[in-house]
């Protein structure tokens, strides 16, 4: 049994804060459980919070990249929000710069971002 | 990479990867040496995340293992060490799978690569057949 991250609905976003150590089970279930909430409740936008977690690994990156994809098929536009310094010095090194993810400093950034689609260009494929 | 052989503190834990929550006790273990050894905040993420990379690797690549992790000592220099090691089938071209974006699985083709990016020492040793052992070091600065 693994735990599973609880994804919230906010207005029509849909907002997962992560506050634990992840597990690769528990990252392929979210992935799994953001589509299927996406389309469940017409969500235009997601926002994962990662201000909790302290590192993040190829796998958690991929998913991050992923995640941002499928909801762009589902017509929802993904923001990672509350990245610390740390892990985005280690992210590039490792070698993922995460070139098509939208990130905001903070919770309120990203549901502002959400809110004015159009404030900014679409991120590069 | 030189310079005189690091030596072991006496303490050095083990623990078996044969589960990816296995792969979450590693990275913590390794974190909890980490601040012990008081590396900074990002050399404590770079190391927590190479071990995290090579954890999986273990675990995916080399059917589980075991990770052996404590602190070093050379000079007058304190460091953390962890040294993966598993029994599976041991890596043919050692060039191509330090190569950024090949894999032999599914994966991204940054965990060994990435991860020799994030440590101060790394040193690996495979054989075909045999298995793979994987050892970094981070220092203290």
């Amino acid at each position: 049994m693994t735990e599973r991250v609880p994804v919230l609905k906010i207005g029509d976003v849909l907002l997962v804060s992560i506050q634990v150590d992840l597990e690769d089970q528990t990252v392929l279930d979210l992935q799994d459980d953001l589509a299927a909430r996406i389309v469940a409740t017409g969500a235009s936008g997601v926002v994962i919070d990662i201000t909790a977690v302290e590192i993040v690994d190829s796998f958690v990156g991929r998913m991050l990249a992923t995640t941002a994809a499928i909801s762009r098929m589902l017509d929802a536009e993904t923001v990672v929000v509350g990245m610390r310094p740390a892990v985005a010095i280690t992210l590039v090194e490792l070698g993922l710069s995460l070139g098509g993810v939208r990130t905001a400093l903070t919770l309120e950034k990203g549901l502002d971002m959400l809110a004015r689609p159009d404030s900014r260009p679409p991120a590069k494929p | 990479m030189s310079g005189p052989r690091p030596v072991p503190d006496a303490d050095h834990e083990t623990i078996t990867i044969e589960s990816n929550d296995d792969v979450v006790r590693a990275r913590q273990l390794v974190r909890t040496l980490a601040q012990r050894c008081k590396l900074s905040l990002v050399d404590q993420t770079k190391l927590v995340t190479a071990a995290s990379e090579l954890a999986r690797n273990t675990l995916v690549y080399g059917g589980g293992g075991v990770m052996r992790t404590g602190l070093v000592r050379r000079d007058s220099r304190v460091g953390v060490t962890a040294v993966f090691e598993d029994s599976g089938p041991g890596i043919p071209d050692l060039d191509l799978a330090l190569t950024d974006g090949w894999t032999s699985g599914g994966g991204l083709g940054l965990g060994l690569s990435g991860a020799r990016r994030l440590v101060d020492d790394f040193t690996l040793d495979t054989e075909v057949g045999r298995g793979t052992q994987v050892a970094v070091t981070k220092w203290a600065r």
